[in-house]
């Protein structure tokens, strides 16, 4: 088999293992069950993630397979509304909002900022437990029926008509929401007060700024979702009567209060990305990151105007054109950091050395994937547009280029980059590199034919469609395949590096920032001795990129 | 291990002049739980900022329903309790000055007298409540329309208070009354639970003015549910109710 060649000599690489290690420092259930370590933490994040991922997957497979021909024949309206329901609720806030931070933010922030673990390491392993905890509760909810809200649960339907498990759903997400907090705010305390010596705010990797910015979205949104579901649940099981118009409540104010979270949760899916894909750019290309400070400031002013465009979700829900108006302009003004990454992305490629990669790969289609559906997202935010496509599948496509070709190629980049850091281990490459191609293709493939779709009039959330419509649902459909088996690759040879894997060495990549300083997998103190920062993240020195591009030449 | 299950989540090892083994030095330790605390306050700012939205709009929306509802409240057992509340944050207050200057224990003294006076309030909270259930001011189901005395014989004011709707909208005032109040009672259990381990510890000599962070923690989540009801009585039990 193919095995990536990039490791710096084979002595370390066979020395890497005989140390302890975080993951061989103890064996059994226990171990890992009742572990504070940090690093472990996140492996048991990494497991559930991807249990609700494929779960969430089944879901999005079932609704790509009933749309497949344009009469409800799989299934009905009803079970229709139930599985994309449940695949939004589970994608969304099982999957998306918790994958980066939960999993590499988890792995990595102590590592990247030289602490020996995370401020508050007990609070750590009880996110991941309330995690499952409300994840349980959804599962039970989707056992017994599920829910055909929307992930959206808008009030009256989700607090008076509905017939499904509402209140237990809710519950879970509620429940959910702590674990994220748990881990938002254990990362702004250790970014703030566990720096090593030596490392300043602007020595910081990009991806601790994304995560500090997260953080800070996490730690002030969350919170009013808390609250906003809590009282959907109240309402629904009490007759309470807070949004529901019969009862004298007022249904936009749940819009309101629902998007005041769930619009900024876009960045908390996207930014984590963000940070990964700078961290790849930089590594990849050799390069300080174009605009190191102004893609870190980026983030900051993500978060801050996140919480400032809610609005544009209402534009058709009784808005006044004023707010309309401002909330439009607002939300315009998200492209713009949004942008100056982008460009600054690209610049750090320009002239860069740039070694093709698995891990920089997805980065790349990251990179093209968010740029599009960035500039659909600008389109949408205009009052104009916005009416027409309103509740397509415009819509759809807009949020999944985003979210899936965005947040998911640069989980997976990042995945792919820092296996060895996490296992020791090396992945095939021929096989990872045709999982980043199998899944660029069948994204676009499943995605941009809804971009049609939506412009064309099909509404989102319809079990059938006029015929009409059937050759782009087909087209989707296969992409969607196509997806699944991109998606089901990583799993795969994921899983098989951990045995039959080649060892990789400390630093494979031979990166220069501060989490490549220590051995791979890390020992349970992450460094040996406190270490003492004195340089950036990317600082890479032109000679050494030579020696390393002959080297790696040498060695295939 | 020897750890306390407190807020901050912070453990420590064999005796408490070490930090836990993340953090370098004790002030670090302290400092790290301190930012830790502020920060877990700012979502519950938010949490309860969702509410105080929701009834800042209702109030906005429905000002003549909501002072009616608003005078069935108890005004003289509501100010009874945010007096003991400031009292009970002045004994928490004394408490950490007590670890401050070694008196060990004053410190368990002044967190019972705490605990006993967070437990008055939660008292006499529920004859306020046993009240609205006799009254059935109960939002729900069991909702029982009341009659409101009339401020003026404006012919819109008139029909407004003839108007169904015009009790749903009263009965919005005792959900939110309800709900606030409840998740700020919760708040309260919670805190008193947590000065009963802060009791158990200090009475077994745990703290003294090398070591008395978890007592400064609990103060500040203590100090912030006391804020909350001094936001919460104006606005339940006062604000446009006694116009008349």
């Amino acid at each position: 088999m193919d095995i990536a060649p990039v490791t710096s000599t084979a002595e370390t690489a066979e020395t890497a293992f005989e140390r302890p290690n975080y993951l061989n420092a103890a064996y059994g259930w226990k171990s890992w069950l009742l572990t504070l370590d940090h690093k472990r933490i996140a492996i048991l994040y990494l497991i559930s993630v991807t249990a609700f991922f494929a779960l969430g997957g089944i879901f999005a497979g079932l609704v790509r397979l009933e749309l497949l021909t344009p009469e409800g024949d799989l299934m009905g309206p009803d079970t229709y509304n139930r599985v994309f329901t449940m695949h939004g609720i589970i994608m969304v806030f099982f999957f998306l909002i918790p994958a980066i931070p939960a999993v590499l933010g988890n792995f990595l922030v102590p590592l990247m900022v030289g602490a020996k673990d995370l401020a508050m390491p007990r609070l750590n392993l009880a996110s991941w437990y309330v995690y499952n905890l409300g994840g349980l509760f959804t599962l039970w909810s989707i056992v017994h029926g599920g829910v055909d809200t929307g992930w959206t649960f808008y009030t009256p339907f989700s607090t008076s008509y509905s017939n499904t498990y509402v209140i237990s759903t809710a519950l879970g997400i509620f429940i959910t929401g702590f674990s994220t907090i748990f881990t938002a705010l254990n990362f702004i305390i250790t970014i703030h007060r566990m720096r090593a010596p030596g490392l300043s705010w602007f020595r910081l990797p990009l991806f601790i700024w994304s995560t500090y910015a997260t953080s800070l979205i996490i730690m002030l949104g969350t919170p009013v979702i808390a609250i906003t579901i809590l009282l959907v649940g109240l309402e629904r099981g009490f007759h309470i009567g807070i949004f529901d118009p019969k009862l004298g409540g007022d249904p936009v104010l749940f819009e309101h209060m629902f998007w005041f979270y769930s619009h900024p949760a876009v960045y908390i899916m996207i930014l984590p990305a963000m940070g990964v894909v700078s961290e790849l750019v930089g590594h990849f290309a050799r390069k300080k990151v174009f605009g190191y400070r102004v893609v870190a400031f980026a983030s900051v002013a993500i978060a801050v105007l996140g919480f400032l465009v809610w609005g544009h979700h209402l534009f058709v829900a009784g808005e006044s054109v004023y707010s309309a108006t401002v909330f439009s302009v607002l939300s315009m003004l998200v492209a713009v950091p949004s942008a100056v990454k982008v460009f600054n992305w690209t610049a750090t490629l320009y002239e860069g050395s740039i070694s093709y990669q698995t891990p920089i790969l997805y980065a790349l289609g990251f990179i093209g994937l968010f740029t599009i559906g960035g500039l659909t997202g600008v389109m949408v935010a205009t009052l104009g547009i916005d009416p027409h496509v309103h509740d397509t599948y415009f819509i759809v496509a807009h949020f999944h280029y985003v979210m899936v070709g965005g947040t998911i190629m640069a989980y997976l980049g990042g995945l792919h980059y820092w296996w060895p850091k996490m296992t020791g281990r090396l992945y095939s490459v021929f096989f990872s590199k045709l999982s980043a191609l199998l899944i660029f293709v069948g994204f676009n493939l499943t995605f941009f034919p809804q971009f049609i779709l939506g412009y064309l009039g099909m509404p989102r959330r319809y079990w059938s469609y006029p015929p009409e419509f059937q050759v782009l649902n087909v087209l989707s459909t296969a992409g969607a395949t196509v997806l699944g088996v991109g998606y089901l690759l990583p799993i795969c040879y994921f899983a098989w590096s951990l045995k039959y894997g080649a060892k990789s060495g400390n630093n494979p990549w031979g990166a220069v920032s501060l989490e490549w300083d220590t051995t791979s997998p890390p020992p349970t103190e992450n460094f040996y001795t406190t270490p003492v920062v004195t340089h950036g993240p990317y600082e890479y020195v032109r000679e050494d990129v030579h020696n390393r591009l002959t080297q790696e030449a040498n060695f295939e | 291990m020897n750890s306390t299950p407190l807020v901050a989540g912070h453990a420590h090892g064999d005796g408490h002049r070490h930090p836990a083994h993340q953090f370098e030095t004790m002030e670090q330790q302290k400092e790290t739980s301190t930012l830790g605390m502020w920060l877990f306050l700012v979502t519950e700012i938010m949490f309860f900022g969702g509410l105080f939205t929701a009834y800042v709009i209702y109030r906005n929306m429905y000002p003549a329903a909501f002072a009616a509802a608003s005078s069935t409240l108890n005004v003289p057992l509501g100010a009874a309790n945010t007096a003991v509340l400031i009292c009970s944050s002045l004994t928490m207050a004394l408490a950490i000055r007590s670890a401050q200057v070694n008196q060990r224990k004053k410190i368990v003294l002044f967190l019972l007298l705490t605990m006993v006076l967070g437990t008055a309030f939660l008292v006499v909270k529920g004859f306020e409540y046993h009240d609205k259930f006799v009254e059935s001011h109960i939002p729900g189901d069991k909702f029982k329309p009341f009659n409101f005395v009339l401020e003026n014989e404006h012919e819109a004011s008139v029909a407004y208070a003839a108007d169904p709707l015009y009790q749903r909208h009263a009965e919005i005032f005792f959900s939110l009354y309800f709900i606030m109040t409840a998740i700020h009672a919760t708040h309260m259990i919670i805190g008193i639970a947590i000065l009963a381990v802060l009791a158990f510890y200090s009475r077994r000599g745990k703290f003294d003015s090398g070591y008395y962070n978890p007592l400064e923690m609990t103060g500040l989540y203590w100090h912030f549910v006391d804020i909350v009801w001094i936001f919460l009585f104006p606005l339940l039990y006062l604000l446009g109710a006694h116009t008349k």
